[in-house]
């Protein structure tokens, strides 16, 4: 008896609890609305549509493909693609990179053979064949777009850095 | 039994009498319009078994490569030109027509017995699929790739480096042919082990 009195309770309070936010939710969620839309909190391909409106996507942009390589902007990166890939296969059975790149391919091709470091795992021994751990190359190889940069780039280079402690240094 | 015998010698004998009644010039154009009617018969059924439809009508080639195929460029690109099965696999000459034809008789077997009738078995199978193609088209010198794409009105300016350098070179020495390079154009590699050194884990 106690304890249906209690449920009966329980519903009656939850009702009246969904009733009430049902009329103030509506309110939050504009507000919440109208703080995205004032200001772009950060840089973003959605710009300053707010969060529950659908965009009309910009064209794709172009992929640089003039197969020219690019500096390297410190000693560890890996290099970026100098053309594109967006219709090569890279899965568990075949690797389409490594067509060109592997070392027993690479003559064929012209291209660049993938370094030493790609047949090493991780205690720095040789295998014999690819690396595991290298076998998905867009892991640390990525390709470019023929476009602006979405915000500015204020990377500074390691050579860089010591010219100007070394200025500092003199002064 | 007996009445079947001479029904059929009776109809041999009509066959085998010298036509008395009927001249030369009926018979020849007669024999032109059968001609005609069976020869376009046999065109007409070639056309239909050319068709996407009729390709993928079989689930094993529907769910395999006729899916691949939709993500490639020969399906979808910008200029809305697209390849279908009969493009790339049955050549467009006559002779070269027949005779895969009559290799297409061992597909039949196969859908009998159920050679690929999972993914699994499919995927299994499918280097040496791959490879029977790959034969082919390096002993045509890969005749329906070069049915769409004339090296001759390849523009090589308007190609990428690494493309015109080796359409330059292999393919124009003749030493490679477009299979050499593009396998894998329509549908995805299986395990290249053994074909393409270093591109597959072992
Ligand atoms: C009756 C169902 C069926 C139809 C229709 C069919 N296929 Fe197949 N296809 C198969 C099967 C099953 C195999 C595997 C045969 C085997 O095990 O060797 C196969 C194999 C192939 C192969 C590999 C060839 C080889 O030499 O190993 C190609 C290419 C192919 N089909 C293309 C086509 C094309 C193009 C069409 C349309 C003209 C077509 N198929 C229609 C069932 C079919
Ligand atoms: C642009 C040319 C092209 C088109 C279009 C094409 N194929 Fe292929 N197909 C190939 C080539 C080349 C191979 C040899 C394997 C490879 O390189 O991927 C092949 C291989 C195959 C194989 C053997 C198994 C495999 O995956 O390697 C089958 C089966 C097949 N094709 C069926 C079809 C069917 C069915 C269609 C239509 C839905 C089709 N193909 C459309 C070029 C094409
Ligand atoms: C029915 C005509 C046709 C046939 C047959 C054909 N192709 Fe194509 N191919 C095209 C068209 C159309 C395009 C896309 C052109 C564009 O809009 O860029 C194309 C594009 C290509 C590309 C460019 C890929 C890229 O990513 O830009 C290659 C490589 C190619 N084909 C190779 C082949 C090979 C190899 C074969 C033979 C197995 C073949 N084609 C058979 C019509 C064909
Ligand atoms: C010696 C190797 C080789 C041969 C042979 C070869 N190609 Fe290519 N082809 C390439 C390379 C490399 C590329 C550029 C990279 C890529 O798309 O993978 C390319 C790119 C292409 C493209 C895209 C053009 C572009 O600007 O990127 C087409 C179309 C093409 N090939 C068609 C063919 C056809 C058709 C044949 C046969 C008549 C053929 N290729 C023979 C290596 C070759």
């Amino acid at each position: 008896m106690k304890n249906t009195l209690l449920n009966k309770v329980s519903t009656v309070c939850m009702t009246a609890a969904l009733a009430v936010s049902s009329i103030v939710l509506p309110s939050v969620a504009s507000a919440a609305d109208a703080v995205i839309d004032a200001e772009p909190q950060v840089a973003s391909m959605r710009g300053t549509a707010p969060l529950n409106a659908e965009l009309t996507p910009n064209p794709m942009e172009k992929v640089e493909n003039n197969d020219l390589k690019r500096q390297r902007d410190y000693p560890q990166q890996p290099p970026t693609i100098p053309h594109d890939i967006s219709k090569y296969q890279l899965d568990k059975n075949f690797n389409k990179c490594m067509d060109c790149h592997s070392r027993k391919l690479a003559d064929e091709a012209q291209a660049p053979a993938v370094s030493v470091t790609h047949y090493m795992n991780r205690d720095g021994e040789f295998l014999g064949e690819m690396s595991p751990r290298r076998y998905f190359c867009t892991q640390c190889h990525v390709h470019q777009l023929e476009s602006k940069p979405m915000v500015e780039n204020e990377f500074v280079d390691v050579d860089e850095l010591i010219k100007q402690s070394n200025q500092r240094a003199k002064k | 039994m007996n009445k079947i015998i001479n029904l059929l010698k009776l109809g041999w004998a009509i066959l085998s009498k010298p036509a008395v009644h009927l001249s030369l010039g009926f018979l020849t154009i007669s024999g032109f319009i059968a001609g005609v009617i069976f020869w376009g018969g046999f065109n007409t059924a070639m056309e239909l078994t050319n068709t996407e439809e009729f390709c993928t009508s079989c689930h094993e080639m529907r769910d395999n490569p006729f899916m691949e195929l939709q993500t490639t460029i020969h399906y979808s690109n910008r200029s809305g030109v697209r390849a279908i099965c009969s493009d790339c696999h049955v050549p467009h000459n006559w002779t070269d027509k027949i005779a895969r034809k009559m290799q297409a008789s061992k597909e039949v077997w196969g859908k009998i017995f159920g050679t690929i009738d999972t993914r699994e078995k499919f995927e299994n199978h499918r280097l040496q699929l791959a490879q029977n193609e790959w034969t082919r088209l390096k002993a045509n010198d890969s005749l329906e790739c070069r049915n769409c794409h004339q090296f001759d009105s390849m523009d090589f300016t308007r190609q990428s480096k690494r493309a015109a350098a080796q359409h330059s070179s292999a393919l124009a020495k003749g030493e490679k042919t477009c299979i050499d390079c593009h396998k894998g154009i329509a549908h995805k590699l299986p395990n290249m082990e053994g074909v393409r050194e270093g591109t597959s884990p072992h």
